[in-house]
């Protein structure tokens, strides 16, 4: 009777080499799901993998300042269409997962089709970089370090007015400096 | 057999003679050659590609600038890099439209616009009249590349 109350007790009570086992394989784990993770979402991010699908966007951004310029600073995709913030860069990846079965389906897979639906694709982002204030822009472009005597008098004339009081965040005017423009009737700001 | 050696002889010579002649023709071939006589360009030949001008700076941003002709169309005092004048979009009416002028503190465009080609006036821009950079051009300081003695008439002085 006595040895198999032993043998209970030994199975109940965990082993200190076990212990450490299990956490140290949880930690390295750890490290390596999540530089797996972090180098996927990474990848995902990069203009090579957006302009797999986004594929005449390639050809238009190249005018544009934002790929060409007289010093050289780029921004890419990513830096404009994936939030910077952590928790909210995981949301807009997950939103983006709808994106796949559109990618399957070849909803953008020639250009016609790409230009047919361009409009929905741009009012779709020109929605969530006002609910965002336009926090891509200001990731670079911070209204803080705005030196209005070194802007144009129009750029003054709203700059300090409509965007300092909030009335109007950068998306509102500024629509297409990286692209060009899906037919623009109806939208506020545009004849 | 010696007049046919001799034959032979002949057109061998003037078949020599003609390609001479031939490989000095294309030495002087007309379509290379500026004629001597400078142009626009300059006096580059023909057949070459000349290096580009360098691009001029188009001036940034500043006040209206007057007219020197009556029928003149109002040169543009700003930069327009990227702004989309296409089927899609136009960018200049965003602020010289009749409809955000005021708001945006821009020139109206003038009541032509809204005419049609036989005069009727319509009730939005006229299709004609859409391409704005048609007529109104961006300005940079160049020198004039013929010399111009042109006044304006007194009523604009």
């Amino acid at each position: 009777m006595k040895w198999i109350l032993l043998y209970w007790h030994k199975l109940r009570s965990p082993s200190n080499a076990a212990v450490g086992a299990v956490l140290g394989l949880g930690f390295v784990g750890g490290i390596m799901f999540w530089g797996a993770f972090n180098t996927g979402m990474e990848a995902t991010n990069s203009e090579a993998f957006c302009s797999g699908c986004h594929a005449p966007i390639v050809r238009e951004i190249k005018e544009t300042i934002h790929y060409s310029n007289r010093s050289g600073v780029r921004a890419i995709c990513s830096d404009c269409h994936v939030p910077h913030a952590w928790t909210d860069k995981i949301v807009r990846k997950v939103q983006a997962s709808k994106e796949l079965i559109a990618f399957a389906m070849g909803t953008i897979s020639t250009d016609e089709k790409f230009y047919a639906r361009r409009k929905h694709l741009a009012v779709r982002e020109w929605q969530r970089m006002e609910e965002n204030d336009s926090q891509e822009c200001r990731n670079c472009h911070n209204f803080e370090y705005m030196d209005f005597s070194e802007q144009g008098q129009r750029s003054v004339r709203q700059h300090s007015t409509a965007l300092a009081s909030g009335e109007k965040t950068c998306i509102d005017c500024h629509k297409g400096v990286a692209h060009e423009l899906p037919d623009m009737s109806n939208v506020p700001g545009w004849h | 057999m010696m007049k046919k050696k001799l034959i032979l002889a002949l057109i061998g010579v003037s078949l020599f003679m003609l390609s001479l002649a031939n490989a000095d023709g294309v030495g002087e071939n007309i379509a290379s050659s500026n004629g001597g006589v400078a142009s626009l360009r300059g006096m580059s030949e023909l057949n070459v590609t000349r290096a580009a001008d360098q691009m001029k700076r188009v001036q940034r941003d500043r006040s209206p600038i007057d007219r020197d002709y009556v029928y003149q169309p109002p040169l543009i005092p700003h930069q327009t890099r990227h702004y989309e004048l296409s089927l899609n979009a136009n960018k200049c009416l965003s602020c010289h439209s009749w409809k955000y002028a005021g708001e945006m503190g821009a020139t109206k465009i003038s009541v032509t616009h809204f005419q049609s080609r036989e005069g009727q006036v319509l009730s939005d821009v006229s299709p004609r009249r859409y391409f704005c950079l048609q007529c109104h051009v961006v300005q940079a300081d160049a020198k004039p590349l013929v010399e111009n003695n042109f006044k304006r008439v007194e009523a604009l002085r």
